[in-house]
């Protein structure tokens, strides 16, 4: 008996996601810091050329990564290995899906290739995150193929406080939605410009179809436990780690925090003794032109 | 004789909440376990699909490694999807450097062995012992590991039937232990569970 095999599915790309759930992935830069992160218990790491705390402080156009490095990465670890592409960079993303990556994130931490259109994500075999500040824009990153959501924070800063307006800003709308009658979502999709079906699946299911990670700004353990009490599904850490005193002493820090996030005491614990934290920035301290929450839309 | 076993899933990382409710919808009780005191409480534990490395240093940290071999060698019936399967296997190839198995099933797994997300795959198997067997199952193939070989304790029962990994073995049972290399818990399928929970019945 000979069977189809299907690969690329909304399935096998969503599902892809679910396995990450309760897990950290972590920036790494190079090798070493992707073993240090493998070792540490992340569940996947982002190959970036540059944290966004440095493509913050250099400025510059931020683009997609050397292949040579991502190749590196991806041969020193057997987790799954993340890369960037710009906003609306679909050959950006074709070179990172030769390449083999295991997911691209379409981030606004890159300079954004296109200011009116996203990458057609439908297109690709390799499955897509994408950020959110909110509840349509998660939809409509959905409606192009989008296979995970995360929440943009600010990226960059070791300040939490956009990953927490986003996260709540979410899931209090997808609540809201779950309440109303359903006379009244077709009035919601419009607002939230985002397509009545998949408006009307969140009011029917009271959750998004996929994942919801959280990002931007997480520097702590106790930042990680905050985000996953709030409901986000897992977490990515850019800079925080990296950017600290002592990295792998953090990076299994965050990842015991992130899954015992309600437990308090192992929180405190694995809190203690790990050195200096990045050097953060206060998100309203950065002029608004210089924030990355506000690219895409 | 339990009519509704109580049946953990370990919460530790990974596709926790697919097998609660793929457990619930097939007869089971199911809650989380992520502490010792939690694994206490229950009949069986499934271990879900999640990155292997990550899940195994997650349970050794608090603890959980032992009592878990000790449930295993207590008959105590364990399911492993993925990770899960990884996780139950004597022998691990691909493992990161220290990584430890739990063990209990006599088979050697190769982690990642189908290749990367690119080669993440879906496709109708065959799996015997499961009602209404003819009926192909809907495998879900993540990132997955497959059974090199399986020891003469353990019954095969699921191969890859078509396509380049033809004959792959991807799945295995002994009396109390199963393990996929595929996600059931990501269908609405759920037979595969209900397998399960009818192992846990009989003991």
């Amino acid at each position: 008996m000979a069977n189809e095999v299907s690969t690329g599915t909304g399935r096998v790309k969503r599902g892809m996601a679910e396995m990450l759930k309760g897990g950290v992935i972590m920036d790494v830069v190079n090798v070493e810091q992707a073993k240090i992160a493998e070792d540490a218990g992340a569940v996947a790491v982002m190959a970036l050329e540059r944290v966004p705390a440095d493509i913050r402080a250099e400025g510059g156009v931020s683009r997609m990564s050397d292949p040579d490095m991502i190749d590196k990465i991806i041969a020193a670890v057997s987790i799954p290995v993340m890369a960037k592409a710009r906003i609306g960079h679909f050959a950006e993303a074709q070179v990172l899906e030769s390449l083999g990556v295991d997911y691209i994130d379409e981030s606004e931490v890159l300079t954004p290739a296109d200011y009116s259109n996203h990458i057609d994500k439908w297109k690709f075999t390799v499955p897509f995150v994408c950020g959110a500040t909110n509840l349509g824009e998660a939809l409509r990153r959905l409606t192009e193929g989008a296979a995970m959501i995360r929440s943009k924070g600010e990226a960059g800063t070791g300040d939490v406080s956009n990953a927490v307006t986003h996260m709540r800003k979410i899931r209090s709308e997808v609540l809201r939605l779950s309440s109303m009658s359903t006379d009244e979502v077709y009035v919601a999709a419009k607002e939230l410009q985002a397509p009545y079906d998949l408006v009307a699946e969140v009011a029917r299911t009271g959750t998004l179809p996929t994942v919801l990670f959280t990002a931007g700004g997480i520097a702590t353990p106790a930042d990680a436990a905050m985000m996953m009490q709030l409901g986000a599904d897992g977490v990515f850490v850019g800079s925080g780690i990296f950017k600290s005193g002592n990295p792998a002493e953090r990076a299994n820090a965050v990842v015991q925090a992130t899954t015992h996030f309600d437990n308090p005491d192992v929180v405190a614990k694995v809190s203690r003794g790990l050195g200096e934290a990045m050097v953060g920035i206060n998100v309203a301290d950065i002029p608004v032109h210089h924030r990355l929450e506000d690219r895409g839309w | 004789m339990l009519s509704v076993p109580v049946i953990g899933v370990l919460a530790l990382q990974g596709g926790v909440r697919e097998h609660l409710d793929a457990l619930a919808k097939s007869g089971a009780e199911s809650r989380s376990v992520k502490t010792l005191e939690q694994l206490v409480g229950v009949d069986a534990l499934v271990i879900p699909g999640g990155e292997s490395s990550t899940i195994e240093k997650l349970a050794r940290n608090s603890e959980m490694l032992e009592p878990l071999r000790e449930a295993i060698k207590g008959h105590m019936p364990i399911f492993g999807s993925c990770a899960g399967m990884i996780l139950l296997a004597d022998r691990v190839v691909g493992a990161i450097e220290g990584q430890e198995s739990i063990g209990g099933l006599d088979i050697t797994v190769e982690r990642n062995a189908f290749g990367r997300q690119m080669q993440s795959f879906e496709s109708g198997i065959a799996i015997a012992g499961i009602r209404d067997p003819q009926r192909d199952f809907d495998g879900v193939f993540i990132r997955a590991p497959w059974v090199l070989e399986a020891g003469t304790g353990c019954e095969v029962i699921a191969r890859i039937t078509s396509g380049p990994h033809e004959g792959r073995i991807v799945g295995v049972r002994n009396d109390t232990i199963l393990a996929t290399s595929f996600h059931p818990e990501l269908t609405a399928d759920y037979r595969v569970h209900e397998m399960f929970v009818d192992m846990v019945r009989k003991l």
